[in-house]
């Protein structure tokens, strides 16, 4: 459950999200999660030269799920995409400063939609 | 400093005054054990039959029918194997309902795995059984019926008496899990026909770690735990003598002040329901007549409940969701399921729960912060289609 000590880092990203909202102008967009079984993360990007020059995402899911986003974006924004591509779960957790064991997995949820919208921006420009 | 608003009165109370000082002597000069000789072992023994009177006169039961627990879990699971026990020469058959407790549910999973077999009857829309499915349920070998007075989700209170004289009729034991209701709303066990009935003292006031299994005079009770034979020999193990006598005098506390205590509480919750439901696509879950007093029970689509519950908690507010994110997956509620909300939305529950302790400012303060916090959370929500505007 959320009561499961949160670092400082998580609730902060969580009351403050960085980069949240949609991009109705994105080049790529990319998916993860299922509402159904209760988190959905959308990521948009916006590449200039093959760096992620804006990044937003749109998040319905837990505390751990729109901290795991809004640190996603973060770690992504500025960086190459080849760069971006090599950012893992783990690298997203230890920036959080942790997750409680049964909330890591929502740091791939972070990491699945940022591979999946770099992917389709690839996809389209190739 | 900062207001704190209890609204998790569902999950567990403060302990109320009066549990608080009976239970005061029992923690400090008088600890004795019950089963000792002495004067102090006796003074431990009468306090806890005095507890049991007090139980037993608020429940309209007799001390005998009364045996204390560790709380309604308990309560539960020995009501629930007891009457397998009881009954598997006579059959094997138990019918219970899709919204139990997991109490009920988890131990009716053991004895399926037994042999027994469950009918789980499905509820209606406002979360009510409907005694027509119960009727057509009964067998020859029917041997239980348990069924939750009022729910823990969403409030909805069952017609427990009809279901009681449907039991009667058909000679078949009637446990109720009473858990969520006594001490909230009125309940006749004689009229109503109940034959073993669960209570836990922490939702009414009492301390956390005692509860009680009422259980007609008549039937022969199998064994909970062996041991020093405490319990009538059923329930061993040292008596939790300061938790039972908290949870006799706040029972007793309640009961004496019901009428007051449902009037103020039903006021402060339809204050609340009222002013929520402006929020736009808002739901009320569960039945608006036949409900407990406290219970305001919410879908806000497009908002998934545990970040709701974080963001209201960082404004100082304590409530809860049915809706679980855990390594297995998010877990959706069986209630909410059970009432036909589809698995989506049913993410996006919200349960604020009162007791006589909330106040007006508590509900202003709510009706302040929880529209923002929604409007927040849809703001960034994919799968929110609505205006993204504060309201």
């Amino acid at each position: 459950m959320w009561c499961e000590t949160f670092s400082d880092t998580v609730i902060e990203h969580f009351m403050a999200p960085r980069n949240a909202g949609s991009m109705p102008d994105a080049d790529a967009e990319g998916n993860s999660g299922d509402p159904d079984c209760g988190d959905s993360l959308t990521i948009y990007l916006k590449v200039k030269d093959h760096v992620i020059e804006d990044i937003r995402f749109m998040v319905f899911g837990c505390v751990a799920a729109v901290a795991t986003s809004s640190m996603t974006t973060e770690l992504a924004k500025g960086k190459t995409l080849d760069e971006a591509l090599k950012l893992t779960d783990q690298d997203i957790v230890e920036a959080l400063g942790g997750l409680p064991e049964n909330k890591l997995h929502c740091s791939v949820l972070g990491e699945s939609a940022l591979k999946d919208a770099i992917q389709n921006y690839l996809a389209k420009t190739e | 400093m900062k207001k704190r608003v209890y609204a998790d009165n569902a999950a567990t109370t403060r302990l109320s005054r009066p549990a608080l000082d009976a239970m005061m002597p029992y923690l400090t000069s008088e600890y004795g054990n019950p089963s000792a000789l002495h004067t102090m072992g006796r003074e431990a023994k009468l306090a806890l039959e005095r507890a049991r009177n007090q139980t037993a006169s608020v429940l309209g039961a007799v001390p005998e029918e009364i045996y204390f627990t560790s709380g309604g879990t308990e309560a539960d699971n020995w009501a629930v194997k007891a009457a397998a026990e009881l009954g598997k020469n006579k059959g094997r058959h138990i019918i219970s309902t899709q919204i139990e407790h997991h109490a009920i549910l988890n131990p009716l999973l053991c004895l399926e795995a037994q042999g027994f077999e469950v009918t789980y009857l499905g509820v209606d829309a406002q979360g009510r059984i409907s005694l027509k499915a119960l009727r057509d349920a009964i067998r020859k070998d029917t041997i239980l019926i348990s069924v939750m007075a009022a729910n823990n989700e969403i409030g909805t209170i069952q017609p427990i008496a009809k279901i009681g004289k449907l039991a009667k009729e058909h000679k078949i034991l009637f446990h109720v899990d009473a858990v969520q209701a006594i001490g909230h709303i009125p309940l006749d066990i004689q009229s109503a026909g109940i034959d073993m009935l669960s209570l836990a003292a922490h939702k009414f006031g009492g301390p956390k770690g005692a509860g009680a299994l009422y259980v007609r005079k008549g039937i022969s009770l199998p064994s909970q735990i062996q041991g020093g034979g405490q319990e009538r020999n059923l329930r061993s193990g040292t008596e939790n003598v300061a938790g039972i006598v908290g949870m006799a005098a706040a029972l007793e506390y309640r009961n004496a002040r019901m009428g007051s205590h449902m009037e103020k509480v039903l006021l402060l919750r339809n204050r609340l329901i009222e002013g929520l439901l402006r929020i736009p696509n808002a739901r009320l879950t569960g039945d608006l007549l036949n409900r407990l007093p406290g219970i305001a029970s919410f879908l806000f689509e497009g908002v998934e409940g545990e970040s709701m519950v974080m963001m209201l908690d960082l404004h100082g507010i304590c409530a809860s969701s049915g809706s679980a994110c855990a390594s297995n997956g998010h877990e959706s509620s069986h209630v909410l399921k059970a009432i036909g909300i589809p698995r989506q939305l049913s993410h996006s529950s919200l349960r604020l729960s009162l007791n006589e302790d909330n106040t007006d400012e508590d509900v202003d303060h709510i009706l302040e912060v929880l529209p923002s916090v929604v409007a927040r959370l849809r703001a960034m929500s994919p799968v929110w289609n609505g205006s993204r505007e504060n309201y």
